[in-house]
C-alpha cells in the first residue's frame, strides 16, 4: 500500500495538474462525438490519482488531452488543463516538447508496441535522457543503468543491451516505466499499466510502482478499468462514465461508501474471491455520445432513476468533504445501496462422468525421425500429462497464467489439435482417431466423432473474431441446427427465436450482422450458437476476459442460467480466479502443462495451497479496503515449455522450495488430508502448505 | 434486455429489407469518385464495344482506296488508315476483343486461382507446399514470355490468347487468396465451424470465401488492367486477334509503319487502350480504399 496517503486538506494550494471543466470532441463522419464533458479534478504533489472507467468512458482521451496528443480529429472544446499553474493549451510546440518526457511522462498501455523493436532498450531510455538533460555520454549511460535498476530489473547491464523481443511482457512494462521516469518527472501518466499482464506479473509491477512512489515522489495519474488495482494504489479516485466524472473522492471513501449508482454497480459486478456474493450486472450499454445527453448520462441504466434524472444538467454533490458524486437521488442511493446477494452454496455433483481425460499430452514441433537422428530441438510440451473427469451438469475450471497450456488443452479436447498421447473418453467411449487403421474402424470412429461434435461445443475468448462477419445472427444460429437436428425450416426458426431470447437478445437481433453488435452482444450470440444444438458439454475458453466488468458479470450470470436450463457441463478456462470462483464447482490449477492442484472450489481457495495457487490468489487486486493479505511474489518468468525445469516444474520460482528434492523429483498429484477430492502436486507437507507465509519469506523473495 | 424488441416482427420477413440493402450498396458505389468515374468510363466502353456493329458508321473492314490517311473530318470522325478504313468504326469494335480478353482471362484465372488458393490456405502442410511450388514455377517465367510459349504451340486467336493470359494469372490470384485465407483461417468462427464438424469444403466456401471477397475484388480488378496490357502486347506481336478483325493492340502495331502519314492511326487506339487500363487501375485502387480498412486513413 502507498505510504503517502494525503488527506484532501493538504496541499490544497498548488496542484501539479489541474483539469478544469475539460470537454473533448471527436469529429467523425456521423457528427461530433462528445468524448469528455466538463471533467474537472486536481492532482496534488506526490498524490496518486486513479481514474477508473469502462471502455468508451473517455479515460484514454483524457490522458491524451493532458499530453496534448489527441488524434487529429479530436479537439478540446472547453476548459483548461494547467500544469503547475501553466495552461498547456497556450504552450508553444517547442515548450510542450520539452515538457513532455521531462516533466510529464507517459507509460503506455502496450509496452510491446511502444518500444521500438529494432533499438536496444538501453538506447531507448538513453535517448529520452539525452533529449531532456544536459549530461555527458558516460553520465547518460550510467543513468540508464540506474533507471533499469530502479524498476527492479535484476541484471540491468544485460537488459540494456537487449532488444524488446528478448524481454518478457513484465520486463517490457518495466522498461516503459524506466523511460517514463528517466528524467524524474513531476507527473507520471499511467494508461492501464498492468492490463494484459498475468496476475503474478501484475503484482510485481504494482509493487514496483509502490517503490517508485517512495523513491521519486512523483504525482501519478493512474488510468485503469481495474477497480482492485485502484483500491490498492490510489490516494484519490475519480469514476468516469460516458465522458463525465460520476464520483470523485478519497479512495477509502469511494470504495467503502460508494455514493453513485454507477460506482455501486461496478463494485457489485466485479467478481471478488474475498466476498462470497452473487455478482450483479449493470443492465444496458454506454450511451451513444454523438447526441448531447440531457440529464444524467447513467439514467438509462440506473435502477434508482426517476423522471427528474433525465432532465437538465446534474452537478456534483458533496457527500463528505472531498467526496463528491453526480447524482440527484443521493439519499436513496445511500440509504438503499445496490448490494450483492449472498451466493447459494455450491452443489457437489456426483452424476455420471461425461468426459474422462487420461494422461493427455500435446507436444508442438514433435521432431520427426530424421530430426531426432541429427539431434534437433526438443518439442514444446504445451500439455504434459493431465487427467481429469467432468461430471454431468458440473463446471470444472482450469486456471493458470498465459503460456501454461490452458488453450492448447481446450483445443486438444475439441480435437482441433491431435493429441500426442493420452486418451479422451466421452460418455465412456474413446474418441481417439489415431488408433483406427482399417476402414471399418475409421468409419466407426468417424460416427463417434460426429456424435462428439454434436455434444461438445465451444465459446471462445474474442467476441470480435468468434462470429463470421458475413453471416447474420440468424444464419449463424441456423447452421448448428441444420447439422445436428432434423428440425424443419419452421421448427428451426422457432428454436432460433427461443434461443436468442434465452441469451437476453430480442428477435430483432436475428437480422443483424456482427459489426452491428457490441462485444457483449456478440458473445451472447456465440453462446447461443454453442447452445443451439443442445450440447451436453460446452468448453468456455476465457469467455469473459475481453469484456468490460459490467458486461462480464451479465455473461457469467447468463452462463449460470443456461446451465440450470440445459443441465450442461462446462469446462471453463480462465486466468481470472474471480471468474472461476463465481461459477465453478471444481478447479484445476495448471502450470507449464501440468495440473499442480485440483479440488473443489472451496478447497482450492482455502489452505492447504500449492505454493503456485497461493501466489495466484494473493496477487489478485481486490476492492476490499481492509484485506491484509500478504502478496507472494514469484521470482522470474514462466520458464519455456520447450525446456521445463527438471523435478517439480515450479521449483525455479517457488518461494517455498525445500531443497534438492524439488529439483530432482517430480511430485505427483497426491490426495490432501482435508478431503478425498483435493489433490496437490507438491513435496511440502500439509502443514507447510497451511501456514501463512512469514514476513521473511516475502522479504527474501523480493 | 430490450423487451419491446421481442414484440416487433423480424425484418427478415419484410420484403423491403433486401431492397433497402441493394440501395445501400448503390449508395456505397457512388460515394467514392475513384469507384464512380472509372466505373462509368468502363461501362461506356463496354456498351459501345458490344453495340459497335450497330452504331459504327462504316463496316470496320471495308476499305476506301481513295480516302487513305485522312485526318478527322466530317465524314470520318476519327480519320482513316492506310487502306482507307474508318478509324472510328475500327476503334469502336476493336474494344471487343480487348475487353473480352481482359475480363475473360481474369475470370478464368479466378475460376481456378480462388479454389486453389483456398485449398492451399486451409489445408496447409504438404498440400500447401506442393500447390504453391507448382505456382512458383509458373510465376518464375516472365508473364509475356509464358503467354508467348503457350500461344506459339496453339492456333493464334483471341480465345487462345485469353487462355494463355488466364493460365499465367492463376498463380497470382491464388497467392492473394491463399494469404487472405491464412489471415482468416485462425479466426475463432472458423475454429467454431471445425468444432461443429464442418468439412473443409464448407469452411472454404462458406466461412472463409465470403470474408476475403474484398482483396479478391481488388486484385481481380487490377488484373483485368494487366490482362489488357498483355493482350494488347500479344496482338501487337500478331498473336492475338487476327486481321482484318479490328483490335487496339493490332492497330497500334500496324500504325507504326504509317506514323508519318497520319498520327491518328496510332492516337485513337492508344488513347482508348490507355483509358481502359487506367480506369481499371483506378477502380482497383478505389475498391481497395473502400473495402480494406487497413489502407484508409480517415476512419475514426
Amino acid at each position: 500500500m502507498s505510504s503517502t496517503k494525503t488527506s484532501p486538506e493538504q496541499h490544497q494550494s498548488n496542484p501539479v495538474l489541474s483539469v478544469a471543466s475539460v470537454s473533448v470532441e471527436y469529429a467523425t463522419k456521423e457528427g461530433s462525438v462528445k468524448a469528455l464533458r466538463h471533467v474537472s479534478f486536481d492532482i496534488q504533489p506526490g498524490e496518486v490519482f486513479g481514474l477508473a472507467g469502462e471502455s468508451g468512458s473517455g479515460k484514454s482521451t483524457l490522458a491524451r488531452a493532458i499530453l496534448r496528443a489527441l488524434d487529429d480529429n479530436g479537439s478540446q472544446t472547453s476548459g483548461s488543463i494547467q500544469y503547475k499553474g501553466e495552461d498547456l493549451q497556450n504552450l508553444s510546440p517547442n515548450a510542450l516538447r520539452s515538457l513532455r518526457g521531462s516533466d510529464i511522462a507517459f507509460v503506455p498501455q502496450e509496452p510491446a508496441k511502444a518500444l521500438n523493436p529494432s533499438i536496444e532498450v538501453g538506447e531507448q531510455i538513453a535517448e529520452t535522457i539525452r533529449e531532456h538533460q544536459n549530461l555527458s555520454e558516460s553520465e547518460v549511460q550510467s543513468q540508464t543503468i540506474e533507471m533499469l535498476r530502479q524498476v527492479n530489473i535484476s541484471d540491468p547491464d544485460y537488459c540494456a543491451e537487449s532488444y524488446p523481443h528478448e524481454l518478457s511482457g513484465g520486463m517490457k512494462q518495466r522498461v516503459a516505466f524506466a523511460i517514463g521516469l528517466s528524467c524524474n518527472p513531476d507527473l507520471l501518466i499511467l494508461d492501464e499499466p498492468t492490463t494484459g499482464l498475468d496476475v503474478t506479473t501484475e503484482g510485481k509491477v504494482l509493487q514496483m510502482i509502490d517503490d517508485l512512489i517512495e523513491e521519486f515522489e512523483t504525482s501519478i495519474l493512474f488510468v485503469t478499468h481495474n477497480l482492485g488495482v485502484l483500491a490498492e494504489k490510489a490516494d484519490r479516485v475519480g469514476i468516469l462514465y460516458a465522458g463525465e466524472i460520476m464520483e470523485i473522492g478519497a479512495t477509502k471513501d469511494v470504495f467503502t461508501n460508494p455514493s453513485n449508482p454507477y460506482t455501486q454497480g461496478l463494485l457489485a459486478a466485479v467478481p471478488d474471491i474475498d466476498r462470497d456474493v452473487e455478482i450483479e450486472a449493470i443492465p444496458g450499454e454506454v450511451p451513444d455520445l454523438s447526441a448531447a445527453p440531457t440529464g444524467c448520462v447513467f439514467a438509462d441504466r440506473c435502477e434508482f432513476a426517476t423522471e427528474e434524472c433525465h432532465e437538465g444538467s446534474i452537478d456534483l454533490e458533496t457527500v463528505t468533504p472531498g467526496h463528491e458524486t453526480r447524482c440527484r437521488r443521493l439519499e436513496t442511493v445511500q440509504s438503499d445501496p445496490i448490494q450483492a446477494e449472498l451466493r447459494d452454496a455450491r452443489t457437489n455433483y456426483s452424476g455420471s462422468k461425461i468426459l474422462e481425460v487420461t494422461n493427455l499430452k500435446k507436444y508442438y514441433g514433435q521432431s520427426s525421425f530424421v530430426d531426432r537422428l541429427f539431434g534437433s530441438e526438443s518439442p514444446v510440451k504445451a500439455v504434459d500429462g493431465v487427467s481429469f473427469d467432468i461430471h454431468e451438469s458440473e463446471t470444472l475450471g482450469i486456471v493458470g497464467e498465459s503460456g501454461c497450456g490452458k488453450s492448447t488443452l481446450a483445443r486438444t479436447l475439441l480435437q482441433l489439435l491431435e493429441p500426442t498421447a493420452g486418451e479422451i473418453r466421452f460418455r465412456g467411449e474413446s474418441i481417439d482417431m489415431i488408433g483406427s487403421r482399417t476402414l471399418p474402424q475409421l468409419a466407426a470412429s468417424q460416427s463417434k466423432m460426429a456424435d462428439f461434435r454434436k455434444e461438445v461445443q465451444v465459446v471462445f475468448q474474442d467476441p470480435e473474431s468468434s462470429l463470421n462477419p458475413s453471416n447474420t445472427v440468424y444464419e449463424t444460429l441456423e447452421r448448428p441446427l441444420e447439422l445436428f437436428t432434423d428440425l424443419t425450416q419452421e421448427e428451426r426458426e422457432n428454436r432460433i427465436e427461443e434461443i436468442i431470447q434465452q441469451v437476453d437478445l430480442g428477435i430483432t437481433y436475428l437480422d443483424r450482422h456482427p459489426h452491428e453488435l457490441s462485444g457483449g452482444e456478440k458473445q451472447r450470440v456465440a453462446i447461443a450458437r454453442a447452445f443451439a444444438g443442445n450440447p451436453s458439454l460446452v468448453i468456455l475458453d476465457e469467455p469473459v476476459s475481453a469484456l468490460d466488468v459490467s458486461v462480464q458479470a451479465s455473461i457469467i450470470n447468463l452462463l449460470r442460467e443456461l446451465r440450470e436450463e440445459y443441465g450442461t457441463s462446462y469446462l471453463l478456462i480462465s486466468h481470472n480466479l474471480g471468474v472461476i470462483n463465481e461459477i465453478c464447482e471444481r478447479v484445476a490449477v495448471m502450470y507449464l502443462g501440468e495440473f499442480v492442484e485440483m479440488g473443489t472450489t472451496e478447497e482450492i481457495f482455502q489452505p492447504p495451497y500449492h505454493p503456485y495457487t497461493r501466489a495466484l490468489l494473493t496477487n489478485i487486486p481486490t476492492t476490499e479496503m481492509d484485506t491484509a493479505d500478504r502478496r507472494v511474489y514469484l521470482e522470474g518468468d514462466v520458464p519455456s515449455a520447450r525446456d521445463p525445469p527438471v523435478g517439480c516444474s515450479f521449483h525455479s520460482r517457488c518461494p517455498q522450495k525445500i531443497g534438492d528434492i524439488c529439483e530432482c523429483e517430480r511430485p505427483e498429484l497426491e490426495q490432501a488430508a482435508d478431503s478425498d477430492t483435493h489433490t496437490v502436486a507438491c513435496h511440502l507437507d500439509e502443514k507447510e502448505m497451511m501456514v501463512p507465509l512469514a514476513e521473511d519469506i516475502e522479504e527474501s523473495d523480493r | 434486455m430490450i423487451p419491446d424488441n421481442r414484440l416487433t416482427k423480424p425484418t427478415r420477413t419484410n420484403r423491403f429489407y433486401r431492397l433497402h440493402r441493394v440501395a445501400d450498396r448503390l449508395r456505397w458505389f457512388t460515394k467514392n469518385d475513384k469507384i464512380l468515374y472509372p466505373s462509368v468510363v468502363i461501362s461506356v466502353i463496354m456498351v459501345v464495344s458490344v453495340l459497335g456493329p450497330y452504331i459504327s458508321p462504316f463496316d470496320p473492314t471495308a476499305t476506301h482506296p481513295t480516302e487513305t490517311y485522312l485526318a478527322p473530318n466530317a465524314k470520318y470522325l476519327f480519320g482513316t488508315d492506310h487502306i482507307g478504313r474508318d478509324l472510328l468504326s475500327r476503334v469502336l469494335i476493336g474494344g471487343r476483343s480487348t475487353l473480352l480478353l481482359g475480363v475473360g482471362s481474369t475470370a478464368l484465372a479466378m475460376t481456378f486461382g480462388v479454389p486453389i488458393g483456398l485449398l492451399a490456405g486451409i489445408k496447409g502442410g504438404y498440400i500447401d507446399e506442393a500447390i504453391m511450388r507448382v505456382m512458383d514455377v509458373i510465376m518464375s517465367f516472365p508473364t509475356l514470355l509464358l503467354a508467348l510459349i503457350l500461344l506459339t504451340s496453339l492456333p493464334s486467336n483471341v480465345w487462345t490468347a485469353m487462355l494463355a493470359v488466364g493460365v499465367v494469372f492463376i498463380p497470382k490470384i491464388s497467392r492473394v487468396v491463399r494469404s487472405s485465407t491464412l489471415e482468416v483461417k485462425n479466426e475463432e468462427y472458423v475454429e467454431a465451424a471445425r468444432v461443429r464438424g464442418e468439412s473443409d469444403g464448407y469452411i472454404m466456401f462458406y466461412e472463409v470465401l465470403p470474408n476475403i471477397i474484398p482483396p479478391i475484388a481488388v486484385e481481380s480488378t487490377i488484373r483485368v488492367g494487366y490482362a489488357i496490357i498483355i493482350g494488347a502486347s500479344l496482338s501487337f506481336l500478331g498473336l492475338g486477334a487476327q486481321p482484318p478483325a479490328p483490335d487496339w493492340g493490332y492497330m497500334i502495331a500496324q500504325s507504326q509503319n504509317h506514323i508519318w502519314q497520319t498520327p491518328w492511326f496510332l492516337i485513337w487506339p492508344a488513347l482508348f487502350l490507355g483509358l481502359t487500363i487506367f480506369s481499371f487501375n483506378v477502380l482497383g485502387d478505389g475498391l481497395r480504399d473502400e473495402l480494406d480498412p487497413k489502407v484508409t486513413g480517415d476512419q475514426v
